[in-house]
């Protein structure tokens, strides 16, 4: 990190996004699911994308994988991996690098394996496909994964179908397939969502864990604060398409800046703070509709700080060297200490 | 705020005994329509595989001193010709036996060949969407602008006809229900995030249609397959009774049934018997094609 208050850290990056946009057309015209964002993933670091339904922190991941659906178009000033631009790599080099250098677990467990193939046919496939050392050693490591994923008895699970296995145990075998080879990026779009609390926690801790013991990346979607205080480095709340503030995960949850940060974290019980009776915090009105295009802050028309300002394009601000937000309010409301 | 509790190891997980889903054999024959099918369907390739070992007689040699025969069951009959003789005196048995033959090789070749022309189009029609969709599209409609029949006729009027000919021109027509079919079941599983996975896995399209698809759209696939390969059967029985299909002296049920017209008032048994095993090989195939659905596409598999 650099000495002065206002140079942004450079470091060569491991995913840079700069100026990601995403239109989507749809019959009232073209919808602005993602607004010129910019995030940074570095090796070995958590990065969270946190936001409500329908904010495009999951077209965001799409886009990164380049699994955006026909009717969306992607354009960025710079999608990075590794420096390799991932808006121009044609088709093949795409496919080699992912699955193999990025992978993706998806939020639906039930849905991400084919029903048609055994859990090891799955499995094998991944390894086969970018590493080709031969079946043996693909089975070999697909039983070694299964294991680390904490499935018992793994080499009889692989002759299993997706059918016979529990939704936590599927999601288990997608992060395992996930890691088949290695990948360096890991992007979890809302992993545990499907699952029940107690098998969202075991899922969670996996996922923390495995980042962990062998260094990977991790981008996780979630709309979840709760999963967001336990594994995440740095913080990127998504509003209606935009990123309106990134910070350090100790520096969000002690000082939120922006007044929707401030509104989701009041949703949440504190524990010390929250009383029995107390009425948690809540956002008055909708999400505006992203068709069209948004002008100013897209948070005013629900906003309790909004002032005739917040119509014309809003500053970014900083209020560390690792936390900006976007809000015409330098400071607005600020947390009293718990 | 790594250090809240997320260090501690995952615990072992939890070991569900599953009960053993009953086999593909057991599915199998607890499924009656499947069961009859199968019988019929055997009892047909059977006819067809073992009709040299079996044939009492040539089917193409005529006696014209043993002409009209009935079959065993009748007065006159008798087991030297257990179905009777027609009227160039050939045995019936071993004429129906042989066209078992023509019957399942034109069902299974028009369906492989109309298969693999109808899945293709729909497998890419509905993979790729957009305007490969609209193409695809605009040929299947074309496609069923055309009556078959109408164009079978036209077809083996020019050329002539052959069981070649009939095959190929069936196989070429019948793509359609394979292509409307296999499109929209394409669609459907298209979107499924296992596709998505797949492609986040860097496969490749082709492996991604071979490999995640197909295998997904397959019961679909059945059930068309055998309504064609029936459908088939029937239209050539329908252009060899015309004229147009198969021609004599090979022993095609339609055939048969053609040249028993003039008989049938006095020789019921000439149009009754391969009327009979027409009915039960298309019934045979279509209950096989219903059961071969339920049994490949339980719930759980969906």
């Amino acid at each position: 990190m650099s000495g002065t208050a206002l140079t942004p850290r450079r470091k060569a990056s491991l995913l840079e996004v700069k100026g990601l946009t995403v239109d989507i057309r749809t019959p009232s015209g073209p919808l602005q699911a993602v607004r010129d964002i910019s995030f940074e993933v570095d090796r070995g670091e958590t990065v969270c994308l946190v936001g409500e339904s329908g904010c495009g922190k999951s077209i965001t991941s799409l886009a990164i994988m380049g699994l955006l659906p026909r009717s969306a178009t992607c354009r960025a000033e710079r999608l990075a991996f590794d420096g390799i631009d991932l808006t121009t790599i044609d088709r093949h080099r795409r496919n080699d690098l992912r699955g193999n250098r990025m992978a993706m677990i998806f939020q639906e467990p039930m849905t991400a394996l084919n029903p048609a193939w055994t859990i090891g046919e799955q499995l094998i496939e991944v390894h086969r496909r970018h590493i080709g050392k031969g079946d043996k050693v693909a089975r070999a490591r697909a039983v070694d994964l299964l294991a680390k994923v904490g499935i018992a008895s793994p080499a009889e699970r692989l002759g299993q179908y997706p059918h016979q296995l529990s939704g936590g145990l599927r999601q288990r075998v997608m992060i395992a397939m996930a890691l088949m080879c290695e990948p360096e990026l890991l992007v979890a779009d809302e992993p545990t969502t499907a699952l029940d609390v107690t098998i969202q926690a075991q899922i969670l801790r996996l996922l923390a864990d495995i980042r962990r013991d062998l260094g990977i990346a991790l981008l996780l979607i979630t709309h979840d604060l709760g999963v967001v205080a336990r594994i995440a480095d740095r913080v990127n709340v998504m509003y209606a398409g935009a990123i309106v503030e990134s910070a350090t995960a100790a520096e969000l949850f002690a000082a939120p800046r922006h007044p929707y940060t401030q509104g989701l974290l009041a949703c949440l019980p504190r524990p010390g703070v929250t009383m029995a009776g107390d009425r948690l915090g809540t956002i008055p009105g909708v999400v505006p509709s992203l068709v069209g295009g948004i002008t100013g802050c897209a948070f005013r028309s629900r906003c309790g700080h909004a002032v005739p300002a917040c119509a014309a394009p809003v500053p970014a601000r900083t209020a560390s060297p690792t936390h900006t937000f976007t809000c015409v309010h330098a400071h607005v409301g600020e947390r009293e200490p718990a | 705020m790594m250090d809240t509790g997320i260090a501690t190891p995952a615990p072992a997980a939890v070991e569900i005994a599953l009960p053993k889903p009953p086999s593909v054999a057991r599915r199998m024959f607890g499924h009656p329509g499947l069961v009859i099918g199968l019988a019929l369907l055997g009892l047909c390739v059977a006819m067809a595989v073992l009709a040299p070992l079996i044939a009492p007689y040539d089917p193409y040699t005529q006696n014209l001193d043993a002409r009209l025969i009935p079959p065993v069951w009748l007065e006159k009959g008798s087991w030297a010709h257990p179905l009777g003789t027609d009227n160039l005196g050939r045995d019936y048995f071993s004429r129906t036996l042989y066209g078992a033959r023509i019957s399942l090789l034109i069902g299974l070749s028009v369906m492989l060949i109309s298969g693999i022309i109808g899945t293709t189009l729909g497998l890419v029609a509905g993979y790729f969407g957009g305007r490969v969709d609209l193409v695809v599209n605009f040929i299947i409609t074309a496609r069923l602008a055309m009556p078959v029949v109408l164009v079978a006729l036209a077809v083996v009027a020019m050329i002539g006809g052959s069981l070649l000919v009939v095959i190929l021109t069936l196989g070429l027509l019948k793509w359609d229900r394979f292509a409307v079919v296999m499109r929209s079941a394409t669609m459907q599983v298209r979107s499924l995030d296992y596709v998505a996975a797949a492609e986040a896995a860097g496969a490749s399209r082709l492996r991604v249609l071979a490999g995640e698809i197909l295998p997904n759209v397959f019961p679909h696939l059945i059930v068309v397959a055998t309504v064609e390969a029936g459908s088939a059967i029937l239209l050539e029985a329908a252009l060899s009774f015309l004229g147009l299909g198969v021609q004599p002296p090979l022993p095609s049920w339609g055939l048969m049934i053609a040249e028993a017209k003039n008989f049938m008032f006095f020789s019921f048994w000439l149009i009754a018997i391969p009327g009979t095993a027409l009915a039960a090989l298309v019934l045979g195939i279509n209950l096989v094609g219903d059961g071969l659905r339920d049994v490949f596409a339980p719930e759980g598999r969906a």
